[in-house]
């Protein structure tokens, strides 16, 4: 009929069908019986918000915002994003202190790598951990990531700034909080291995914290602002230096790529597709047939791949893992994708421990039993959970393929003459 | 026969629509002894198909002086005595470009008249009160619409005749009258459940059937000619309006948008129809094409919203002239002694008249009956606040049992429950950890609200639990409630064949309003709806008597 020809509605939540698919993949739904499930809180919930804001329920501070129910949706319902704008419109809960310290990771990794031998002694102390959990409510038994000495930016400009220019091909690098703070390494692992195969890796002009854990303790104005400068120097990069945007860490990637225009309300379609995760960048490089791995002889390892909640949003974990089984002597095993529970800062929270725990259990124990040397995965909050939740090594795709790159070999089959 | 059968009443009331149950609760509250009969439940007939309009008066100023005056009145009685019915909206009357800017001026002058608060406003502050409206409007005016609950008002007016002592029979058919020469001396009542036959007495009886009412007056011997007026209506998804939008013309089709509870209403149609067909009310396409049409002109999103179903009633209009829309008939209420009317003692009819009035009604029916009856008792029933509403309401008009500190930890369903039932939810009790779980997903009825309207409220099936807890009228129709809630019925009536009869039933009245709209997502819906009742739960496999109770 005229009126309605088009007969899917605009309003995304009207799409629901009910099905409640959603509700099944949603791994709080199955440890919380406070949470209502994505379904109710999303979709329906949003029917009783539109009416009255009154309607809001404050329960929806335990969705982990995993977008696994998203994945799930056979109607392309935004439910994730329902529940996180929802969360940012009504919720009444302003962000505690303890909040905004924990999603400030820019800033205290600036104030902590200066003192990282003191901060990380002491963050590690049973007294300090027991104060954190009653006066701050950050869970003491959370293990703390470990801040460097030295930030990745610092290492670039010494040790890597000036010679990158001299490869033919340039990328920009996106190195996200946790590989300037607390892990350079990974961040040196990229440019081996970029520099391998022939890519010089440049920095944004100005980063900032993707905003991912400020989105998820209400912080907008501060997320909105993060992301605003970063886009400028991603456009900077894309449009006049005609560089594409790789990163390391499946958050920051999907973060800057999604939750920027669907939660933030910012207009990125301009440079989206030019974002993207390293392991993508490279495995269509691979593909494609420009570029070639060569890979070092006794390689023996039993590796497992983790899906991080993001990736499987992002539906990129074909990439990694099709790279890490190139590695000739990697005996690769998929895990079920699942989330491990601690969803950035979630996990860290003292009231979530608990649920952050239950969610990864299933994870945890398919670990344990799969009699694996390392795990793998790209996300940097879901290697923190698995080491302290299995005792297990986690490392990203990219620090694997950089230890398992013959790179003398790998330059000289790419021609780089650096 | 029982004992209780023989009781002698004061006054009999046939019919469970909002006049019937305002009458019964009139009645009891001045003293009489009452019973209230309805053929099938409360709010079957025109009280659960209309516009759940709060009417400010100001569609009938123009028109219909008398009716807008009366209006005004009950609207503001209306907001003191079932404020938790009530949600204050407001509403605008809007003049389309294609609408003669002249009847606004007429139209603000007969609304001051009437006594309406009518405001003109610059069209971009009516867009900035309320965003959905068509923002090429060339006038607006303010007037004090709002929302009402018919399904809510009228169980309340029962809850409260029943506090006063009155008797109430549901499904009860009245199938004629106990008779004395000239008098009227009670009522023959076929249970439609089993069939049985029995007889009330009274000292009057009094018909409040609506359009049925013709049908009673029959029975009796006397004659009242209902005018039956069909108007359709549509319901979307969502509030798509906050705000009560009328057009700011000569009341036509499709010209009201009213945010009902959780959904927005577009109507409605008129047509008139033969008073046979008043049972059947289907809506037809051009009836649908006619509201999509004339709806999108004042809210052009409707264009692009679900539409969760189509209804229709019947105005119970006395026919008093040959008006073809049924339109320009006088609203007004009309009270019938039938002793001097017809000679027949001991019958009462009141019709005509609307929602909004009913109260109003209710007290003309009790005055004459009082008076007939040589009782002097006054009306109390504009001041004393109905069963639900004795509290004061906040957070934005919910009224609240609880203390305001602990609102914010309720869940969305506990907050819909103290919305719907107002000061009566603290009754609604959540002793275990499944009262606590949501039956109702779309509507957020919960175990223990189910519970509780099964304990209190008359509900013996799906469609009665529906019409006091809003199960099943949200966006997925039942498709996953009817289960869960035939679960919770099965253990109160012990009877699986009946509910899973039931349940056929409610299945084929939710499907009955989505068929003429079913398009889109909701096409889509009812495929899963059918893949799980048909194909999964075998409803349409298990051969059962057709129940006729109740499901139009």
């Amino acid at each position: 009929m005229e009126y309605q020809e088009n007969t899917v509605s605009k309003n995304n939540f009207e799409e629901c069908i009910k099905c409640t698919i959603c509700t099944v993949y949603c791994p709080v739904t199955a440890v919380n019986p406070d949470y209502p499930g994505p379904k109710q809180a999303g979709p329906d919930g949003e029917r009783y918000r539109l009416k009255k804001p009154f309607f809001y329920d404050e329960a929806l501070k335990y969705c982990l915002n995993c977008k696994r129910c998203e994945v799930a949706c056979p109607s392309n319902v935004k439910i994730g994003d329902i529940i996180q704008s929802a969360r940012i419109k009504y919720s009444k809960h302003s962000p505690t202190l303890r909040d905004r310290m924990l999603a400030s990771t820019d800033f205290m990794g600036t104030m902590a790598t200066p003192f990282a031998p003191i901060v990380n002694g002491i963050l590690r102390l049973k007294p300090v951990k027991k104060i954190m959990d009653s006066v701050l409510k950050i869970d003491d038994g959370r293990t703390f990531p470990t801040y460097a000495h030295q930030t990745f930016t610092s290492w670039y400009k010494k040790h890597a700034a000036s010679s990158q220019a001299a490869y033919p091909r340039q990328a920009v690098y996106f190195h996200g909080c946790y590989v300037q703070y607390n892990y350079p390494q990974l961040g040196k692992d990229l440019v081996t291995l970029m520099n391998a195969v022939g890519y010089g890796v440049q920095l944004l002009e100005k980063e900032k914290c993707c905003g991912v854990a400020k989105i998820a303790n209400k912080l907008i104005d501060e997320a909105m602002r993060d992301a605003n400068i970063n886009l400028a120097s991603i456009r900077k990069a894309v449009h006049d230096d005609k560089m594409q945007i790789i990163a390391t860490s499946s958050t920051c990637t999907f973060t800057m790529r999604d939750e920027y225009l669907h939660i933030l309300g910012i207009d990125n379609l301009d440079v989206r597709d030019d974002i993207m995760l390293a392991t993508r960048f490279l495995y269509n490089l691979i593909d494609s047939g420009q570029v070639k791995l060569v890979f070092k002889d006794g390689f023996h390892k039993r590796v497992a791949y983790h899906t991080p909640c993001h990736m499987e949003k992002l539906g990129w974990s074909i990439y990694s893992t099709s790279l890490l089984k190139m590695i000739p002597g990697l005996d690769f095993v998929q895990l079920d994708s699942q989330c491990c529970g601690i969803a950035g800062t979630y996990g860290f929270k003292k009231e979530n421990y608990e649920y952050s725990q239950g969610i990864g259990k299933a994870l945890f124990d398919q670990i344990l039993n799969s009699h694996v040397d390392l795990v793998a995965t790209d996300c940097e909050t879901c290697k923190w959970q698995i080491e302290m939740s299995t005792g297990m090594p986690v490392a990203n795709p990219v620090s694997i393929l950089a230890e398992a790159i013959d790179i003398e070999k790998t330059k000289a089959v790419n021609k780089v003459v650096v | 026969m029982s004992q209780e059968n023989n009781r002698h009443y004061d006054v009999i009331v046939i019919g469970g629509g909002a006049t019937g149950a305002g009458t019964a609760r009139d009645c009891a509250m001045r003293g009489l002894k009452t019973l209230l009969v309805e053929r099938f439940d409360f709010t079957a007939g025109a009280t659960g198909r209309n516009h759940g309009l709060l009417h400010s008066g100001a569609r009938y100023a123009v028109t219909d002086q008398e009716s807008a005056t009366e209006c005004i009145k009950e609207n503001m009685i209306l907001r003191r005595i079932a404020r938790h019915c009530v949600d204050d909206t407001g509403g605008l009357f809007v003049t389309l470009p294609e609408d003669d800017l002249e009847y606004q001026h007429n139209f603000v002058e007969c609304c001051h008249k009437a006594g309406i608060n009518a405001e003109p406003i610059d069209p971009k502050d009516a867009i900035r009160l309320e965003p959905a409206v068509n923002h090429d409007i060339i006038g607006a005016v303010k007037v004090p619409d709002g929302a009402i609950d018919p399904f809510r008002l009228t169980v309340a007016n029962v809850v409260s005749a029943r506090k006063d002592g009155a008797d109430v029979l549901t499904y009860h058919e009245v199938i004629g009258f106990e008779r004395e020469q000239n008098r009227i001396t009670g009522v023959k009542l076929r249970d439609s459940k089993n069939g049985e036959i029995t007889s009330r007495y009274a000292d009057l009886v009094i018909n409040a059937g609506g359009i049925w009412g013709h049908h009673i007056a029959e029975l009796a011997g006397v004659r009242v000619n209902m005018f039956p007026a069909k108007g359709a209506l549509l319901i979307f998804g969502h509030r798509v309006n906050n705000v009560v939008i009328n057009r700011c013309r000569k009341p036509a089709d499709a010209d009201i948008l009213v945010p009902g509870d959780t959904i927005s209403l577009i109507g409605t149609t008129s047509s008139r129809i033969p008073y046979d067909q008043i049972d059947n009310m289907d809506v037809t396409q051009e009836e649908v094409d006619v509201l999509m049409r004339e709806g999108t002109k004042i809210a052009p999103s409707l264009a692009y919203t679900r539409i969760l179903r189509a209804y229709a009633g019947v105005r119970p209009l006395v026919a008093s002239d040959n008006d073809p829309s049924g339109r320009s008939i006088s609203r007004g209420i009309v009270c019938l002694d039938h002793a001097t009317r017809d000679g027949l003692e001991g019958f009462i009819t009141i019709t005509g008249g609307k929602l909004m009035t009913y109260r109003l009604m209710a007290e003309w029916a009790t005055d004459l009956a009082c008076k007939k009856l040589g009782r002097d008792v006054k009306c109390r029933t504009a001041e004393i606040p109905l069963p639900g509403s004795e509290l004061e309401a906040h957070e934005g008009g919910t009224v609240m049992t609880r203390p305001k500190a602990h609102i914010i930890d309720l869940s969305t369903d506990q907050k819909a429950a103290e919305e719907r039932h107002g000061s009566l939810s603290a009754e609604i009790k959540y002793n275990t950890l499944a009262d606590e779980a949501v039956v109702c997903e779309c509507e957020q009825v919960s175990v223990g609200e189910l519970k509780y309207a099964i304990d209190r409220l008359h509900c013996e099936n799906l469609i009665n639990l529906r019409r006091r807890t809003r199960l099943g009228m949200g966006t997925c129709q039942g498709e996953l409630c009817a289960c869960r809630a035939a679960g919770i019925l099965v253990k109160a009536n012990k009877c699986a064949e009946r509910t899973l009869r039931d349940l056929s039933s409610f299945i084929n009245e939710r499907w009955k309003g989505m068929y003429p709209v079913s398009w889109g997502e909701s096409l889509v819906e009812g495929q899963f709806m059918s893949w799980l009742y048909e194909g999964v739960c075998g409803l349409d496999e298990i051969a059962l008597p057709e129940d006729k109770i109740d499901a139009k």
